[in-house]
């Protein structure tokens, strides 16, 4: 497109959709524009930087809900059921595996193989494998499918979860949501295109893993709280109505318009969009968090009133996690209704180098029955196969028992970034189906892994996005999410339509 | 007669001229960089590039193209182009001969033009950003101002007109915001719009220049660049106290005018500078900006490498407008540097540690401290050197980095760079980039820059930190001038004059107006000495600055972009200084200058979101919680959602040029945030106090009046009045009604003999200006 339409269009679009009222509409009449008297004409072409874009082709997820379980969860206590490993419990690995290999904290000379203490079982018509951890998620296995083969290249947790969320492990670049809410804009007038919900601690990446990079801003990740006034800067000043708040918005609105009937710019057009989204925001986002209209069943189902289990992990911080959490992947729920492209939920906890046991006890009772609970209410409303369900963590946990120095006992598993596990569910993948093995003590893929750039150029050909063609300009290349340096691949296996 | 045969002649001739002009364009007149190259890089260099060279040519260079190929078939022969594998190839009709595979054949258009090239002997003229900087002649008659030689000369080819001069009102708000990123006082604009005297303008650009504020707002153009942040980023994030001694060395050095080649010398090998002194030591933090992973289990010595990477890659962007980052693992897929260059670079830079002292004061005890940070140092550099080989003391070494930082921070040192005392570590290329790699069989790498730039003259056999330095700012390197005149100059009109600014590479594009970047360049070397403030007064002096920045309807589908520069434009002010403004109309910004980072009111939210930090954001208090956006307290897991949701970069990596984003967030802060609805408050007391009375129409108009001066630096009109009365009538007397509300929303402070009520409607009104376009932007 030329750069003359698309900063006439960009001006429009800005404009109408923001304003829907009339003045606009004569200032625009009057600047030539609607020369034809045409306003509808005009109305259907016009595209603004967050208006909705067509695919490259057809899609079948219109939304995802990516939940980061940051931190690294142990693919070897909840999915990767290794008999063999539990045998070998104690003994050393054979020193050939050994060779080259980093770790974080393991002291490899004297480190000795630890077998999982959780049972599993097979679980759905398909007969997918899980832990005992996860009994509500595995009662969803034949809706779910499982990669027990993804592995990174990263090693450590923030530039791990930048790879995860971004494509590589560097600072600057747009995260997936910001991918797509760039390639495919925003479905919803009232609400941002993608959304951040975060629960527990912080995690290790902050903000830059919800960054739009080098995209326009208008695409970066907006954080949400899940309680309370869900977006900064949403309620009112205390003792300010708001008919006096739309009063003066109203005065705001005229001035600015004044001065755009004397300058021209369209940038004052935009601004006097932007705030009539705030205004349309500050009654939409209040409604998106008020759950009162919610029924019980549905709210026990997500478990949004459960108390924190007696025994906490200590690595979870404070607070109503439980309640927390659960809340969050309600939220994930009716933003989705409502339209918001991406949503990441960020849980920070997962990083078990001891206390594995009741660490990750807490952590799978605090997910387990709200993501159970999602993925069957997004099925119920018929919305589970527009809506792309992920979850995982940015490496997995090694086979070996973690003897850092100083610690009394081995009760952890250190960073394992050569296999771990993902699941997804919904948006057109290929329901109960488990992709790729491991080797016996799940150090390696035995065959078919999956790089996190082949899993990411999936998800977008899901969207109806070819990633080599979503790109965009900058530093002289054309950037994209999978990592100009790599070749990645769609992996037709995982798809539903796979033959 | 004649006069009718004279005027045939000229007739016939003028009709010859477009057909001299079409018979030079059919012919062979084909330019490389407009016409070739971008088919080459586009078609053929993913695979036939810098990183891949398959058949073993590439289309990188001329030599490349020329090279032998796998097939022995010449990829070109110059003058012929049937014996040119890349004609014949491109050409083929077979669909398994032809290139490029897979895929439709080139256009025909392009393949003609291919061919007219190689039958021109396929010149490749050099980049126009590596040749050398000449000063292009001014041929003009009179008086006239060169940078409004070389604009309007090229407005006049466009036949277009310049804009008028903007008015005074609107030259010293932009002059005041662009020079110091501050409003001009009602009485300050007042005063230059009486003052008819001739030179009225240049005395105030001289006082501007002359403004502490000055080295404040283009200090923060530099921390941009220098991607400063008061954390060492990643996982921990942990602050750095005495991060601030930096910026407020820039500021220093900015206000003073240090030329800007003493400043690159400084901040890049200040340490080796003969006699350093202390702030010369401070200048080299600069690359301690560079991040710092604490997380336990991480690998010290490849955190080590990746901050020498980054290190290269800030000076590359930031001096030489150079991409380099993508040598590390490959030759640059498209511009002329290769990996060798890249670690030629790093040579430079892989010596240096930090290590601390007491360069601003002394403790009483400050021997005995350093002789204690001296014996823990030792210690903590043996198991550094340890760890490169035995990675079993990760966790350790981890540990103790993380203590002895602490330690630094107790106790004030402030830490520096410097090359490291004793057997200097060896370089060699990493296979693909991995730091475990290390290519020792191709041999030591010798410090050296790029071999497409003008040679290095070292002072001895060893070229250092030093002689690179002086290297970048020698006034044969080609870009240096260049890159940073493009950046000053995009900082005073909004766009700069070569659109990438840290990018002038094959793929950057060229300068809207190449000569008159040549010639500031050169000017500005040799004639200013690379003083920053003359620089900017040579620019805001020119007509081209001064034109109204009102957009042309007329305009719209000939230059969309103003890049031939008919007007000004205009520009949504930077967060810190939109945060200066607000504080400064309200009457609360306090100007203090330099000192420790401070902590204005932050969302809890934000505070928690760093994983290391949650809850122990202390807020500044008193004076400290009004001052500059520049200030604030930089943490890079946390940042202001002020600064963030104004387009204010993360610093993960030098950034130039921010983005100017336009949305709802933005509006929902200026409308309801904290630090903003204070402003108002306090912008609503400072009117009622500044034009005292009982509330009547006259003093509703003074009061208003008085806002509209201070906010947007000019009258009200009659419109704009009506507007605001209305809302400042349905305001009373709603707060009349809500007496609790009206407390509310006044907050804390009271005006002088007012009673709640009228001063929440006040309130309630001038957030209106403080929300207008016309306040936020830079005009």
């Amino acid at each position: 497109m030329k750069t003359r339409d698309l900063y006439r269009r960009e001006f429009l679009t800005t404009s109408l959709s923001g304003l829907g009222g009339v003045a606009l509409t004569t200032m625009l009449a009057e600047d030539g524009v609607f020369a034809d008297g045409k306003q509808k004409r005009v109305g259907s072409a016009i595209v603004s930087p967050l208006a909705e874009k067509p695919p490259h082709f057809a899609p079948k997820a219109k939304h995802c809900i990516f939940i980061l379980m940051a931190g690294a969860p142990s693919q070897l206590d909840l999915f990767d059921y290794k008999p063999t490993l539990k045998k070998l419990d104690g003994k050393p690995m054979p020193a050939s595996l050994l060779e080259g290999v980093r770790f974080a904290f393991i002291q490899k000379e004297t480190a000795t193989l630890m077998g999982s203490q959780f049972q599993f079982q097979q679980h759905g018509e398909c007969g997918m494998w899980f832990s005992e951890l996860l009994p509500n998620i595995a009662g969803c296995a034949d809706d779910i499918t499982m990669i027990r083969t993804m592995h990174t290249d990263q090693f450590n947790h923030h530039p791990g979860q930048l790879l995860l969320q971004c494509g590589r492990p560097l600072f600057g670049l747009p995260s997936m949501g910001s991918w797509l809410s760039y390639g495919l804009g925003t479905i919803n007038q009232n609400l941002p295109s993608y959304v951040v919900l975060t629960a527990g601690r912080g995690s290790s990446g902050g903000a830059t893993l919800w960054s739009s990079g080098f995209l326009p801003s208008v695409h970066a990740g907006v954080l949400l709280r899940n309680e309370g006034p869900p977006i900064l800067n949403l309620e009112l000043p205390p003792g300010l109505p708001a008919r006096l708040q739309r009063k003066g918005l109203d005065a705001i609105r005229e001035l600015n318009q004044r001065r755009y009937e004397e300058i021209h710019d369209p940038e004052i057009a935009s601004r006097i969009a932007a705030y009539e989204l705030a205004w349309r925001m500050q009654s939409a986002a209040p409604e998106l968090t008020d759950l009162s209209g919610e029924t019980q069943k549905t709210l026990d189902d997500y478990g949004v009133n459960r108390p924190e289990p007696k025994e906490r992990s200590n690595r979870a911080g404070t607070g109503e996690q439980y309640k927390s959490f659960a809340r969050s992947c309600l939220l994930a729920r009716r933003m989705v209704e409502r339209g918001v492209r991406f949503v990441n939920i960020i849980f920070a906890s997962w990083d078990h180098h001891s206390n594995l046991k009741r660490d990750l006890t807490y952590n799978t009772g605090m997910v387990d029955q709200p993501i159970a609970a999602l993925i069957r209410d997004l099925k119920q409303r018929g919305l589970l196969d527009e809506t792309l369900v992920v979850w995982g963590g940015e490496f997995g946990r090694t086979p070996l028992g973690e003897n850092r120095p100083g610690y009394k006992q081995v009760t952890g598993r250190d960073h394992h970034p050569y296999a771990f596990s993902m699941f997804l569910a919904g948006g057109g993948m290929r329901p109960g189906y488990t992709h790729g093995e491991t080797d016996e003590i799940s150090w390696a893929p035995a065959r078919d892994p999956v790089h996190i750039n082949d899993l990411q150029a999936t998800m977008l050909h899901l969207f109806g996005l070819d990633h080599l063609r979503l790109t965009y300009r900058h530093q002289g290349l054309d950037q994209r999410l999978t990592n100009v340096t790599r070749d990645s691949q769609v992996i037709p296996e995982l798809l539903a339509d796979h033959g | 007669m004649m006069l009718q045969l004279s005027r045939l002649v000229t007739f016939f001739l003028l009709l010859l001229l477009p057909l001299a002009t079409f018979a030079a364009e059919s012919a062979p007149s084909v330019d490389f960089r407009r016409d070739i190259q971008p088919i080459l890089t586009e078609h053929c260099a993913a695979c036939h590039g810098g990183v891949k060279r398959e058949g073993g040519f590439s289309v990188v260079s001329r030599k490349l193209l020329l090279a032998e190929t796998d097939s022995g078939v010449p990829a070109l022969v110059p003058g012929r182009p049937e014996e040119s594998g890349l004609w014949q190839r491109i050409t083929a009709e077979d669909p398994d001969e032809r290139m490029p595979p897979e895929k439709p054949p080139l256009p025909r258009q392009s393949v003609e033009l291919i061919r007219r090239w190689i039958e021109a002997g396929a010149p490749w003229p050099e980049h126009w950003a590596y040749t050398p900087i000449r000063r292009p002649e001014i041929t003009s008659e009179g008086e006239e101002h060169p940078i409004d030689y070389f604009v309007e000369r090229r407005l006049r080819e466009a036949g277009v007109a310049p804009s008028p001069l903007a008015d005074k009102r609107t030259l010293i708000r932009r002059l005041s915001l662009d020079l110091t990123g501050l409003l001009p006082t009602p009485e300050e604009v007042e005063q230059f719009v009486q003052d008819d005297s001739p030179g009225a303008y240049a005395r105030l650009v001289d006082r501007l220049l002359a403004s502490p504020h000055f080295g404040e707002r283009w200090a923060r153009h530099w921390l941009d660049e220098a991607r400063y942040a008061d954390s060492e980023g990643y996982e921990k994030d942990s602050p750095k106290k005495d991060a601030y001694h930096f910026r407020d060395w820039v500021i220093r050095a900015i206000n003073e005018d240090m030329p800007f080649d003493e400043f690159t010398i400084r901040q890049i090998a200040g340490d080796l500078l003969p006699d350093a002194t202390n702030d010369d030591l401070i200048a080299t933090k600069f690359h301690l900006q560079a991040q710092f992973n604490l997380e336990g289990g991480v690998d010290a010595e490849e955190d080590r490498t990746k901050r020498v990477i980054d290190r290269i890659n800030t000076v590359a962007t930031v001096w030489l407008g150079t991409t380099l980052g993508c040598s590390q693992c490959h030759n640059h897929p498209y511009d002329p540097f290769d990996t060798s260059d890249f670690y030629a670079m790093y040579a430079f830079f892989n010596n240096m540690e930090w290590t601390a002292d007491f360069l601003k004061e002394e403790p009483e005890n400050a021997e005995a401290l350093r002789a204690e940070r001296a014996k823990k140092w030792k210690e903590m550099s043996d198991l550094l050197e340890r760890q490169v080989h035995d990675k079993n003391l990760n966790t350790q070494t981890q540990s103790k980095l993380t203590q002895f930082r602490n330690y630094d921070n107790s106790k004030g040192f402030i830490r520096y760079l410097r090359e490291r005392p004793g057997e200097r570590r060896k370089t060699y290329a990493f296979r693909r980039g991995d730091f475990l790699q290390p290519l020792v069989e191709e041999g030591e790498v010798q410090p050296n820059v790029p071999k497409i730039l003008p040679p290095l003259r070292p002072r001895g056999a060893r070229p250092d930190r030093l002689d690179l330095a002086r290297w970048l700012v020698s006034p044969e390197n080609p870009l240096t001038a260049r890159v940073t005149v493009n950046k000053v100059w995009m900082h005073l009109f909004g766009e700069p004059l070569a659109a990438q600014v840290g990018d002038f590479g094959t793929r950057g594009s060229e300068p809207t107006h190449p000569e008159l970047l040549d010639w500031l360049a050169h000017w500005w070397m040799h004639d200013a000495h690379w003083s920053r403030k003359e620089l900017i007064r040579m620019i805001v002096l020119s007509r081209t600055y001064r034109q109204a920045s009102t957009f042309r309807p007329e305009l719209a589908e000939i230059d969309p972009n103003n890049h031939l520069l008919a007007r000004q434009n205009r520009v949504r002010v930077e967060a810190e200084i939109l945060r200066d403004i607000v504080l400064q109309a309200a009457g609360l910004l306090e100007r203090r200058i330099g000192g420790p980072s401070v902590f204005p009111p932050l969302p809890r939210i934000v505070a928690q979101q760093t994983y290391a930090g949650g809850g122990k954001y202390q807020l500044s208090k008193g004076a400290d919680r009004y001052r500059r956006g520049l200030y604030t307290f930089f943490r890079r897991t946390a940042i202001d959602p002020n600064l963030a949701t104004f387009d204010c970069p993360d610093s993960s990596m030098s950034r130039a040029k921010r983005d100017r984003s336009n949305n709802p967030l933005q509006a929902l802060a200026m409308l309801e945030n904290e630090v903003f609805h204070e402003a108002a408050q306090a912008f609503a007391v400072r009117l009622l106090n500044e034009v005292p009375g009982a509330p009547s129409e006259a003093t509703d108009r003074g009061r208003l009046e008085r806002g509209f001066q201070i906010a947007v630096s000019r009258s009200m009109a009659l419109e704009e009045y009506r507007q605001l009365a209305e809302l400042l009538a349905e305001a009373r007397q709603y707060y009349r009604e809500h007496p609790k509300e009206a407390e509310a929303l006044c907050g804390k402070r009271t005006a002088k003999n007012t009673e709640p009520s009228e001063q929440a409607a006040w309130v309630a009104t001038v957030r209106v200006l403080l929300n207008l376009d016309e306040f936020v932007t830079r005009p």
